[in-house]
């Protein structure tokens, strides 16, 4: 039986209920170990394995495929800076080089405080705003090196700046990971409907270009 | 008169555009009631009229795909919205959801009524938290309305960051709880998709798309495009221009079309390469300028207009850093089933950085297309091609600066000169 008692049984039954067979649920279940553990843990995949009655080297064998699913803690915020080819060649190569130095870590490392952990990420979908950086998978558009900083530098002094497109704040990796395991955190409504690239078009347009 | 042709939007500038309130306004909702009034063959013969292709890359006709689902089978039916937008220079899925998920929820809505289905899911990729509370909310806020629950369900997956599963049989696998991995076929996912059931795998712009084509008719749509390439679409222009941004346009629109309302490349510099789709697609340079970006304009030109992503580089930027990078991308992101994938693009990334770092031979080149020869067309899924395409376009079109690494020992390029702080860096 699973140790850890902060997973909520009850709400992970919920999370199995919203498809036709258990199994589907395995995404989410994990999302939801990391919104209470912070990744997942052995206890969340041994769990998970019982309520989906399958093996938990099955559960172990999707955690490790999808690289949002962490075998070990990140930080409270977990910041990703694409370096894939645009954003790389833009300045994600220069911010990400930046914010190692800076903050005296590797990718994948997590600073000594537990607050901000760092890696390079692939393309996520919002390169009419390059350099783009993420943190909880929240859009940091139109990065610099000198804006790149003063995110981390928030977020370990517990202050981090609010998403460009996103909540009103930066809310926690493990609220971040509830919101993934598809739970509601009432904060839709918060932020911009859109940034201004996203608009340029339909701006141009309205003006007869 | 304008260019560019906002539909999916034409509603975007306004702030609270991703409500249920400001999508009712717009008549949000009433297309799926007309639909659902219609036979389900009507519906399905509307959307095949109007011309609407697969927006997610491949360019299938919507209507004709709808269409191979068996009816009077008494199975249950299944409609998956590929919403894991994760091909490098795509960016137009994401903030369509972001400003406005309830055109995808109603054309789930049509869709499931086309296909008998009673249950759509969609998956969207687990690294764009804002997005997957928007589209929540929205489906939370059908239901309330009463659009969901009667008859039809929409269902959100959320991924965990796995680009292969923007493949549609390898969405199916991880939807399934399993690694997100391709599957053989046939058969076709409309024969055996999801649970093993006929399952209709859609793009969310292409099912974005069929409320107003069910609103304003099929001729409508075919008033816009090329006479293949019908209805207008999301262009996504990103990189070294003045202006990035959406560009909702008649398909066959050109780069230089899109780059003069854009305000061109940035100031004091030219173009040197793009992508028309992504970086799957075979590189175009400055020769390219005038192809109709339609699905048979681009495949003439020798490439794939793809998700339609323009990523724009100018004469800063080294091909070779840039090719690698997606081979890295590509090597990564192999889901490890197929060896020729799965030990090709590993190679790939090998030679590829000793060409990069200057230590390369002349030879490798040749090497490097023997490989991607040996990968293209080798494995279950198309990764493994598309990591081939910046290669070997690059290759075609750049094989001096190839030489020039080998040549000089090393890179021939500042990276500074291209990042776009360039000015507060010096």
């Amino acid at each position: 039986m699973a140790a850890d008692q902060r997973l909520n049984q009850e709400v992970m039954q919920s999370i199995i209920k919203r498809y036709p067979r258990s199994r589907s649920a395995i995404m989410p279940l994990l999302h939801y170990v990391q919104s209470i553990s912070g990744y997942v843990t052995n206890d969340g995949i041994e769990l998970i394995s019982e309520l989906l009655e399958i093996e938990t080297a099955e559960v172990s064998a999707v955690a490790t495929f999808y690289t949002q699913y962490k075998r070990k803690p990140v930080g409270e915020y977990h910041v990703g800076v694409c370096t894939n080819t645009l954003c790389a060649v833009m300045g994600g190569d220069a911010i990400f080089a930046a914010l190692k130095e800076h903050l005296d870590i590797e990718n994948d490392g997590v600073t000594a405080d537990g607050k901000v952990s760092l890696e390079h990420i692939e393309c996520n979908a919002a390169c009419d705003y390059a350099p783009v950086v993420m943190a909880n998978w929240e859009f940091y558009d139109n990065q610099t090196v000198e804006s790149a900083k003063s995110l981390v530098d928030g977020a370990r002094s517990g202050n981090p700046p609010a998403p460009t497109r996103g909540p009103n704040r930066l809310v926690t990796y493990k609220e971040a990971s509830a919101v993934l395991a598809g739970l509601d955190d009432g904060l839709a409504r918060e932020g911009v409907q859109a940034g201004g690239p996203t608009l340029l078009g339909l701006k141009l347009s309205k003006e007869g270009k | 008169m304008s260019k560019l042709t906002p539909v999916l939007s034409a509603h975007w500038d306004e702030a609270d555009s991703f409500t249920i309130e400001a999508y009712t306004r717009h008549g949000g909702y009433t297309a799926s009631k007309k639909a659902l009034a219609m036979d389900p063959d009507a519906v399905i013969q509307l959307v095949k009229d109007s011309g609407l292709r697969g927006r997610g890359g491949a360019g299938f006709p919507t209507g004709m795909k709808w269409g191979f689902i068996p009816q009077g089978d008494n199975k249950d039916h299944y409609l998956v919205v590929n919403a894991d937008e994760s091909e490098p220079g795509t960016c137009k899925d994401t903030p369509l959801l972001m400003a406005n998920p309830h055109v995808l929820i109603e054309g789930c809505i049509i869709a499931c009524h086309a296909i008998r289905a009673e249950r759509a899911f969609i998956y969207i990729r687990g690294e764009v938290t804002h997005v997957v509370r928007r589209v929540n909310a929205a489906i939370a806020d059908a239901y309330k309305a009463g659009h969901l629950g009667n008859g039809i369900d929409v269902t959100l997956h959320i991924g965990a960051g796995a680009y292969i599963c923007g493949e549609e049989t390898a969405l199916l696998d991880s939807l399934e709880g399993f690694r997100g991995q391709p599957r053989l076929r046939p058969p076709f996912p409309a024969i055996a998709g999801l649970y093993a059931r006929p399952t209709v795998v859609n793009n969310v712009e292409s099912i974005s798309s069929v409320p107003a084509i069910i609103s304003n008719g099929a001729e409508w749509y075919q008033s816009m495009g090329t006479e293949k390439s019908k209805g207008a679409t999301l262009y996504s222009l990103s990189g070294h221009v003045n202006n990035p941004g959406q560009f909702e346009a008649p398909l066959g629109i050109t780069l230089r079309e899109i780059l003069d309302l854009a305000g061109g490349i940035r100031n004091g510099h030219k173009l040197k390469f793009w992508t028309p789709g992504g970086s799957s697609t075979p590189l175009f340079t400055d020769a390219h300028l005038d192809i109709p970006l339609d699905y048979e304009g681009v495949s003439a030109a020798g490439s794939m207009l793809g998700t339609k992503a323009l990523q724009i580089f100018d004469e800063t930027t080294c091909v070779v850093r840039a090719v690698l990078r997606w081979t890295e991308f590509y090597k990564h992101e192999s889901c490890g089933k197929c060896t020729p994938c799965r030990e090709g693009t590993w190679w790939l990334v090998q030679i590829l950085r000793d060409l990069e770092n200057g230590t390369g031979t002349e030879a490798d080149l040749e090497k490097l297309l023997d490989l991607c020869d040996n990968i293209m067309g080798r494995s279950f899924c198309a990764l493994g091609d598309g990591a081939t395409s910046p290669i070997t376009s690059s290759i075609r079109y750049f094989r001096d600066e190839y030489i020039a690494h080998v040549t000089h020992g090393a890179c021939p390029f500042d990276p500074v000169k291209s990042t776009l702080f360039v000015g507060a860096v010096n």
